[in-house]
């Protein structure tokens, strides 16, 4: 059986090709899903194993990122979700996508309660949008099925709010102890990094988080932006294997499904 | 009842545009000041409880991660509050958002929410000052209106009172008649006073149509005597020199020193024979539609087109720039049945942002120009989902005058679609007229008269607009999947002229047209007919629909939330036929309307000029290869690169920058399952058209040519397009010299026929602008005549791409190409304070050769890297190589094949033409060399694994300093 994914569009979401494209390399069937359809019912989230939220900017980023849309799906979608979620599938939100996440709740999701806002991601430290690539080091105690292997990774961050920043420093503690922290910024050797390296001034340099089952995850960095080696931006100077290593993330997903299902 | 939400920071939060507006109040307004902090206002226009109100407060507006709330003044701890909101009928894409949010929320329908920001000053400030921070940097008082409180007054209990920005008035829509039969002094008084920028000649041309029997007898029957003003504004708006290009296909006598003869139209006569006679296989649709196609493999065809937004974007350079971005996204989404976008290009023209003399009156700043215009295309094409590929920023002093903001955008169709070839348009008799995305309202009206009129006191604030990039993004998504559904025949722009224009070219395809002007959705109420029809809101479509897939075309608009609304019908009546409600408004002849426009005639004078020729002395070189690459137009633009998404879509090959280097062309991979690319480059040099529009424009087009063959890209298909930006050429009592500059438009056309055909690169598309002058209080300032050529192509296999930073210690390097006495108008002269006369010169034969050897050796992976050379010379390009690449060079002067010169300031800082800097591995030199024989190339010298940049002229050393010194030297100049 095939593992579908449903990548949402719609509404200023951007990312939704790239996304699709990325999955269909890692061995799912991807569809393209704009979210009136999900809503008014003409398509149904239950036929999917993986849901993905993709970059871009919903509603402009007009009130704050990812806010508008993340109100139009807790507020409409938010049963479908839930089901979805405790049905074992995966839920996966890239950049924009993430920010609506965290803002609907369902990440970091403590205890199980998908409707609690407990972190978020608010404007970088430099005030600016910034398109640049980082260091990234996973936290190989994280139970995320989704960077399962992956040590390190180099992607593209393109974001103008992107600061993680946590209610308090409970929320921190539980973030750590509980395995919710997936990437983390770091410097060209993987050490603590400054500003550029950390792009935003994350706390903890926090790129980013999953859930308690590690089935939904967000994150802010674009791995679908690093789908082939010429996507690098020093591959001319590299060798590079002919894959992009962002199509990992999205082959454990598809993995994890074919395996679970 | 209208409820006040403010949203703040939770304290011991950043806030970041608090403290970026902080910096720039100390950089650019130079008022000392302590901090600043934001607070978002919501002003909703409805009757809410107060439960309501904080439901939103809570769910929406804030967030409680960082963020508190209130329906009172939170406003604490400051000197001055400046709160900035928007004038009536601007547009605000916060408060649209917003209002719909609530309306979700509660279930209730709102009539408005509204969205303004304050701006919380702490610090020793002046009323003075406030003010001057608030109409200087915070605001822009065309579009925004601002209130100033002291916290003196504040405690006492004044509170911020803007008034929502709802439009007002109770205008009843009504028709003028206009007499025509009135002396020529009062009808041009009549053109200048309604902004219809029509010369006499085209006035009595119209006067003469209306006089006609035949046309009159027409009317009567419509109930129409006398010309309406629906009429003639449209006429105008057709007729403007934005849509006719009158000066290119008008009728010139040019004489220079040696000849006169006659050129009936520039247009047909330069560009468009060109194209002709180049006749390259891959041309799919050229100068016919919005944007010109080509071929891009068996499937797939580009399009591309290159816009300019100028007036605007010195009125208010955040909108303009916006605006023109998200408009001219839409030529390619309306050529053919429409393109899906892939790319944005943007070359910017500033005065200095460190101009530092008084400002002429009306101008703004070039700062803050530069700071709204790079904001506008941020949002534009960052939020719209298409990648910023490239661009260039130019700087001159005379663009205090007027800002060149050129926007390009390219898109990718298959090339048959539903069984149809994509490119045609189709539209029959009885096709139902449909216009989606925005609304109609007052902005925008006149802009395409307007544009061709120079900037001076009348000049009109409904001119300026703000574009919504969500609005027109589910406008693009609708209509691919539109497209692809086979539910409509035909897609053309709403640009300059509105539904006029739109409307008016599409019924040329039918014959005619029948337009509803009380069918089409307005923002608000009060516009009169020809508003309506002549209104440039942003984010419209006009699309010709069957009636038999009408009602799924507006079906799935609805489940994609566009609006979309059927406004007339296209019609085989040979009329432009409009009306209002029952009544006929507007009763044109379609032949009239685009053919009945008279043709201009012009004189051109060319006279060379002569300039004073520096005399140099000893150099310090090592001082002037700092002082180069830190000049404006040389320097490191990374401020601006990235605040630009160039990534998203996935296909990113070659990126603005490399390491950190300035990369020579964008390479994209618009097809993620294929490995062909597409190759996007710039050439503009408006310096030497002080000496030379003719050489300009040649160096304009090699400057692009060589930046697409210095990545990889294919000599054989490649397409360019021109873009004139001029300052008035036709003599009057304004332009005295309007001869000289119309000359320099000739001259400059004449460059674009010989070298376009030269290298078997036709344009496919154009645009020009041609009235870019400042004239206010005596005080005239004029552009430098400013040619952009852009070109698209292709490149078979993108892993063969070359990039500009040095690769490897040991590799060779190169320089391809020969260097010339040739400094005339080049930076190192600029850097002087002088011209000279010695402007850069391309040969066209000996630079074809060499390209075609190049691509060879690219294509057969012997290059390590390859950087072109243009602004300050081969000495700039060798730094950026090495810079670029974290590695030393050891360079030798005297191996650099050079044509009579002696001066290694001349070797180093020439402009010559068609010349790279190339480095080869050892192991390919034997295979390098061999492909290069036959064109002019020499082995200079090494990459070194020691970190410094090494220049000998034999044995002397003529520079010897650290790469990382002269990337600052690069970098430092716009390190904002």
């Amino acid at each position: 059986m095939t593992t579908k994914a449903l990548i949402l569009t719609g509404f200023g979401i951007n990312c939704d090709i790239e996304t699709a494209h990325a999955f269909k390399i890692a061995g799912a069937e991807a569809e393209r899903v704009h979210i009136n359809d999900l809503i008014n019912g003409a398509r149904k989230l239950s036929d999917f194993h993986i849901l993905a939220f993709p970059g871009g900017f919903s509603f402009g980023d007009d009130i704050a990122s990812g806010k508008v849309l993340a109100n139009m799906i807790k507020y409409n979608l938010g049963d479908q979700i839930q089901e979805f979620i405790d049905s074992g599938k995966l839920i996966f939100g890239i950049c924009n996508g993430f920010q609506a996440m965290v803002k609907m709740g369902l990440l970091p999701a403590f205890d199980g309660d998908y409707g609690t806002q407990d972190v978020t991601l608010t404007f970088n430290d430099s005030g600016r949008f910034e398109d640049r690539w980082v260091y990234l080091k996973a936290n190989t105690r994280s139970n995320c099925i989704f960077t399962k292997g992956i040590e390190n990774i180099f992607l593209p961050v393109r974001h103008g709010e992107g600061k993680f920043v946590v209610k308090g420093p409970q929320v921190l503690s539980r973030l750590k102890k509980g395995g919710h922290i997936v990437f983390q910024y770091t410097d060209s050797v993987g050490k603590n990094p400054g500003y550029p390296e950390n792009p935003n001034g994350s706390i903890e340099n926090i790129a980013a988080i999953c859930d308690e089952t590690g089935r939904v995850f967000g994150m802010m960095p674009h791995p679908e932006a690093f789908q082939h080696r010429t996507n690098h931006p020093g591959w001319t100077r590299e060798e590079l294997p002919e894959e992009g290593a962002g199509i990992a993330i999205f082959r454990n997903a598809v993995e994890h499904m074919k395996e679970n299902l | 009842m209208v409820n006040r939400i403010e949203v703040g920071f939770k304290k011991g939060m950043k806030d970041a545009l608090g403290d970026s507006v902080k910096k720039r109040i100390i950089e650019d307004i130079h008022i000392n000041v302590d901090a600043v902090r934001t607070i978002e206002v919501y002003s909703i226009d409805a009757d809410l409880k107060d439960e309501q109100v904080r439901i939103l407060g809570e769910k929406l507006f804030s967030d409680p991660i960082i963020q508190v709330f209130s329906d009172k003044a939170l406003a604490k701890d400051f000197s001055w509050i400046i709160e900035v909101g928007f004038k009536p009928g601007v547009t605000d894409n916060v408060g649209a958002t917003a209002k719909r949010a609530c309306e979700d929320i509660l279930g209730i329908s709102i009539k408005g929410v509204y969205f303004s920001r304050q701006y919380l000053l702490k610090g020793k400030i002046t009323k003075e000052d406030a003010e001057k921070i608030a109409g200087g940097l915070l605001a822009n008082g065309l579009i925004e209106r601002w209130e100033i409180i002291s916290d003196e007054d504040h405690a006492k209990g004044e509170h911020v009172h803007l008034p929502i920005p709802v439009v007002k008035g109770t205008h009843t829509p009504s028709v003028a008649l206009i007499n025509l039969n009135i002396s020529d002094k009062k009808l041009k008084e009549m053109s200048n006073q309604k902004l219809l920028a029509l010369n006499i000649a085209e006035m009595k041309a119209i006067q003469g149509y209306f006089n006609d029997e035949k046309v009159s007898g027409q009317r009567v029957e419509f109930g129409l005597k006398l010309p309406t003003d629906v009429e003639i504004e449209v006429l105008a708006q057709t007729w403007s020199e934005h849509c006719k290009h009158k000066i290119f296909n008008s009728h010139i006598t040019y004489s220079d020193e040696k000849e006169t003869h006659v050129i009936n139209s520039l247009f047909n006569t330069y560009i468009k024979r060109a194209t002709k006679e180049i006749n390259k296989s891959w041309l799919v649709s050229v100068f016919t539609d919005n944007a010109g196609v080509i071929k891009f493999n068996d499937d797939y065809n580009l399009v591309m087109k290159v816009e300019t937004h100028n007036t605007p974007s010195a009125l208010d350079p955040y909108g303009g720039a916006i605006t023109g971005i998200v408009g001219v996204n839409r030529d390619p989404l309306g050529t053919g049945i429409g393109a899906r976008l892939i790319f944005n290009t943007d070359v910017f023209c500033f005065a200095s942002p460190f101009y530092d003399k008084e400002m002429p009156p009306r101008l703004l700043h070039p700062k803050r120009i530069f700071e709204g215009v790079r904001r506008g295309v941020e949002h534009g094409g960052n939020k719209s989902g298409i990648p910023t590929v490239n661009g260039c920023i130019v700087f001159d002093e005379r663009y205090l005058g007027k800002p060149l903001v050129y926007c390009g955008t390219g898109g990718i169709m298959p090339s048959v679609i539903n069984g149809k070839p994509s490119h045609l348009k189709e539209i029959n008799n009885g096709d139902l007229i449909v216009m989606t995305g925005g609304r109609i309202g007052k902005d925008g009206i006149h802009g395409a008269t307007f544009s061709s009129l120079q900037l001076d006191e009348d000049s009109p604030v409904t001119a300026v607009q703000i574009g919504d990039p969500i609005t027109q993004k589910k406008m693009v998504d609708f209509l691919l999947e539109a497209r692809d559904r086979g539910v409509y025949n035909s897609i053309t722009d709403d640009g300059a002229g509105g539904i006029s224009s739109s409307v008016g070219e599409m019924a040329q395809t039918s014959g005619g047209c029948l337009i509803e002007l009380d069918k089409c959705p307005l923002k608000y109420p009060g516009l009169d007919p020809w508003e309506i029809l002549l209104s440039e809101s942003q984010e419209r479509m006009t699309l010709a629909v069957s009636p038999g897939k009408i009602d799924e075309f507006l079906t799935l608009a609805g489940t994609r939330d566009v609006e979309a609304t059927v406004i007339g019908t296209f019609t085989d009546s040979g009329k432009f036929h409009v009306k209002y409600g029952d009544k006929t408004v507007a009763y044109l002849d379609m032949e009239f309307l685009h053919n009945g426009l008279p043709e201009m005639k012009l004189n051109a004078c060319w006279v060379k000029r002569r300039f004073e020729e520096p005399v140099i002395g000893v150099v310090d070189m090592e001082t002037t290869l700092k002082t180069l690459l830190s000049r404006l137009n040389i320097c490191s633009k990374e401020y601006v690169i990235r605040q630009y998404d160039h990534e998203v879509q996935a296909g990113s090959v070659i990126k603005p920058l490399t390491c950190d280097g300035p990369s020579d062309a964008a390479v994209i991979r618009p097809l993620l399952d294929s490995m062909e690319g597409v190759v996007v480059a710039n050439g503009i040099c408006p310096r030497y058209g002080d000496i030379d529009t003719y050489h300009m424009t040649a160096c304009a087009i090699d400057e692009a040519v060589r930046n697409h063959i210095a990545v990889g890209g294919s000599f054989d298909h490649l397409a360019g397009l021109d873009n004139f930006c001029w300052c008035d050429p036709e003599k009057s009592e304004k332009t005295p010299d309007g001869e000289y500059k119309l000359a320099q438009l000739v001259r400059a056309n004449m460059a674009l026929y010989d070298y376009t055909k030269a290298y078997g690169v036709p344009c496919i598309s154009g645009k020009d602008s041609m009235k870019n002058d400042y004239q206010i209080g005596g005080r005239k300032i004029s552009i430098p005549p400013t040619v952009l050529f852009s070109t698209i192509g292709k490149i078979e296999d993108v892993r063969k791409a070359v990039t500009m930073d040095v690769k490897k210690p040991n590799d060779r390097v190169y320089v391809l190409g020969m260097t010339r006495d040739e400094l005339g108008a080049s930076e190192y002269y600029a850097s002087l304070g002088f011209i000279g006369n010695d402007v850069p010169r391309v040969n066209a034969l000996s630079a074809r050769k060499l390209y075609l050897a190049l691509e060879k050796a690219i294509n057969e992976g012997v290059v390590a890297s390859c950087h072109d050379c243009s602004d300050g010379g081969l000495g700039v390009a060798l730094a950026e190589s090495a810079f670029s690449g974290g590695f030393g060079m050891n360079i030798s002067l005297t191996k650099v094949p050079v044509e009579n010169i002696s001066r290694s300031d001349t070797i180093l800082f020439s402009e010559s033409q068609s010349r790279f800097v190339v480095t080869v591995a050892p192991g390919n030199v034997a295979r390098f060399q061999g492909i290069m024989k036959g064109t002019v190339f020499a082995d200079v010298g090494e990459v070194t694994k020691q970190q410094e940049f090494i220049v000998k002229d034999g044995e002397k050393m003529v520079i010897r300093i650290g790469i990382e010194e002269l990337k600052d030297a690069w970098q430092k100049t716009l390190r904002w």
